[in-house]
């Protein structure tokens, strides 16, 4: 017995019961377009999520003063006063930092003419731009000598420039005022967008950190530190860095707590993937389970068709064939019917998939591993499912079965 | 006959079987020898063994005791798979309910046989397929479906189904318990130009009738031979045929 006798007899039994054959289908059909229509869907949401990250600044790191009590009472992180210049400038000098810049902001109003726009100072050095991730558009971003001068210059976001210049001047060499300081426009920011949160990410004014602590605030103190690891892998190792020299810059003891809180985007991002795999988890639970249902109505249909089908399996037997090839008959049945439903499940998953994105415009992702693991399963499934119907078959005695009725 | 060669040669074949706690004793010790060419009735009334008979002689099963040689080999040592085989290569088999597949064409059916057989071709599986349904009167209806035939003509493809593997002896059973008279006498005229063409039949019935238009009948009765007559002139079944009144309804 050959192969190909063997497909033949197969498909020659499963053609004379197409609709039945096609609703066994149906059901690996389901399970595997689910399978990689959910799949793509959790890829595809992950991946935008890990995007938008990494446009924030993926290796970012935030220091704010924090976890500081006074006689008792726990202070507003506004109000608290623990990091200094001196903490930036320390930091600037351990190993694995890439980039760092403080970080002094205050809120107020922009005027430019008969314009005016209210949005947020934040005083850093030109460093800040790797770590945010921001490119100048136009100009030029101020230089270290701006901030040794506390010069008054300052750098636009797009949303600042569209209040402040709504006819399309250009507003690079104009002189625009913060509250009652005239500032100098040096350049623009490079559009962002909004960011994860729904944060407009362009409205923002960039000025030399001194400018703002001098000039606007009049404060000794900075707000924050934004550093970069030098890249992802080393991010906690370079937060081990900075506690350990911040709480030996502010003479911390042993027991004492920190004076300041160091975050970085990772736990963010931790956080995000984190909520996202689960989810992806649970897309692709559901969908196995549609698999299985789908094996298991492989297997019930195969069990009717064994028994509906006890003389031709007897008759088949008395003119000569042996249980291994009643077995391979009922098994290459089996298969036939979950790997043709694997293929056209696929490419329904895959139109699917695209329906998704092109109506919802949720973001998807089809991986490669999916398509090959949802194939894999549905025959797996076929053989799984089909070996105890087809051993049942193969198991039948000639003599009873060619006489039965 | 007795120069022809030996086909079947059973010897005190018994076969018992257990239901319940009893012991059934469905053959009690038969013997006989059928050679090449021979058309043997073998009658007797339900529970005489005949089935039991049948079943061993066609390698669906195994005797208790005794011995059965099938073309010169032994059969009851044999596997399972080897019987398969066996029952594939020597034997054909008719059925009272003809068992053709469903929804297949004759010629479809006539060649399932040979499926089972990896030493044929594909295309000589066709041409003796069509070789078997020739013979059988049938090159008109080789694409017809099993559904779309009368009686007689599904068990015309049955028998060149049985014909189609060259057998050494073709078993039938009741091959025409199922058919009107007058279909019954056309069957059994067939049988007859397959025995003068020199085929071998072993015909189980329990329709006396029968016998007189087989060259040989053994009579079973509760699991022994009672009787094993040789009939020198059989009647003629297209005699028989012809004198049956015309179907004028």
């Amino acid at each position: 017995m050959n192969i190909a006798n063997l497909l033949k007899i197969a498909l020659k039994a499963l053609s004379n019961n197409k609709l039945r054959c096609f609703l066994t289908m149906l059901g690996i059909i389901i399970g595997v377009a689910s399978v990689i229509t959910m799949l793509a869907i959790g890829q595809g949401s992950k991946n935008s999520i890990k995007k938008q990250i990494s446009e924030m600044g993926s290796n970012m790191i935030m220091i704010h003063p924090g976890n500081m009590q006074r006689g008792g009472v726990r202070q507003s992180a506004d109000d608290m006063q623990t990091i200094k210049v001196a903490d930036y400038e320390a930091i600037r000098h351990i190993p694995g930092v890439a980039a760092v810049s403080p970080s002094v902001n205050s809120g107020g109003q922009l005027v430019n003419g008969n314009n005016n726009y209210p949005s947020t100072i934040y005083g850093v050095t030109p460093e800040y731009l790797d770590i945010r991730k921001f490119k100048v558009k136009d100009g030029a971003m101020f230089t270290d000598n701006d901030i040794k001068s506390a010069a008054k210059v300052c750098v636009l976001g797009k949303t600042v420039v569209d209040n402040l210049f709504p006819g399309g001047d250009d507003p690079v060499g104009r002189v625009i005022r913060f509250g009652k300081i005239p500032m100098t426009v040096v350049g623009v920011l490079e559009s962002k967008g909004t960011n994860s949160m729904g944060q407009d990410q362009d409205d923002v004014v960039i000025a030399p950190y001194t400018t703002v602590m001098k000039r606007i605030l009049a404060i000794d103190y900075i707000q924050g530190i934004f550093a970069s690891a030098v890249d992802e892998s080393h991010t906690d190792e370079t937060i081990d860095r900075i506690t350990n020299l911040l709480r030996a810059q502010h003479k911390l003891k042993e027991e004492d707590d920190n004076d300041f809180e160091i975050r970085s985007q990772q736990e963010l991002s931790e956080m995000m993937n984190s909520t996202s795999d689960m989810m992806t988890v649970l897309l692709a639970c559901i969908a196995g389970i549609s698999l299985l249902v789908g094996g298991i109505g492989i297997m019930n249909i195969m069990y009717v068709s064994v028994t509906e089908r006890t003389r031709e399996i007897g008759l088949r037997m008395s003119i000569g064939a042996r249980g291994v090839d009643i077995l391979s008959q009922f098994l290459i049945e089996a298969v036939i019917i979950s790997v043709s439903g694997g293929v056209i499940g696929i490419l329904l998953g895959v139109m699917a998939t695209w329906l998704v994105n092109l109506i919802a415009h949720w973001p998807v992702y089809i991986q490669v591993y999916s398509v090959v693991l949802s194939f894999a399963v549905c025959t797996i499934t076929g053989v799984f499912f089909g070996w105890y119907p087809a051993k049942k078959a193969a198991g039948l005695d000639p003599i009873e079965a060619i006489r039965y009725e | 006959m007795s120069e022809n060669k030996e086909i079947i040669r059973i010897d005190n074949l018994r076969r018992e079987f257990v239901v319940g706690n009893e012991k059934v004793k469905a053959l009690r010790g038969v013997s006989f020898t059928i050679h090449e060419g021979e058309f043997v009735t073998i009658m007797g009334t339900s529970g005489s063994g005949k089935s039991t008979l049948l079943n061993l002689l066609g390698c669906l099963d195994t005797p208790t005791s005794g011995e059965y040689l099938l073309d010169g080999v032994s059969v009851q040592s044999m596997s399972k798979n080897q019987r398969a085989v066996m029952r594939n290569r020597k034997i054909g088999f008719v059925f009272q309910n003809y068992n053709l597949l469903p929804k297949t064409t004759a010629v479809e059916n006539v060649e399932l046989p040979l499926l089972y057989n990896s030493a044929v071709g594909a295309k000589e599986r066709r041409e003796r397929a069509v070789a078997a349904l020739k013979a059988v009167d049938l090159e008109s209806r080789l694409n017809h479906k099993s559904n779309q035939m009368s009686g007689g003509q599904q068990q015309r493809v049955a028998i060149a189904r049985a014909l189609v593997n060259n057998p050494v002896i073709i078993l039938a059973d009741e091959a025409t318990g199922n058919l009107d008279t007058r279909t019954s006498f056309s069957i059994l005229m067939l049988f007859q130009q397959l025995h003068a063409q020199g085929k071998t039949i072993i015909f189980v019935t329990h329709n006396p009738e029968l016998a007189e238009y087989s060259s040989r009948n053994i009579v079973l009765r509760d699991g022994k031979i009672i009787s094993d007559t040789i009939n020198e002139h059989p009647a003629s079944a297209r005699e028989a045929f012809e004198k049956l009144p015309k179907d004028t309804d």
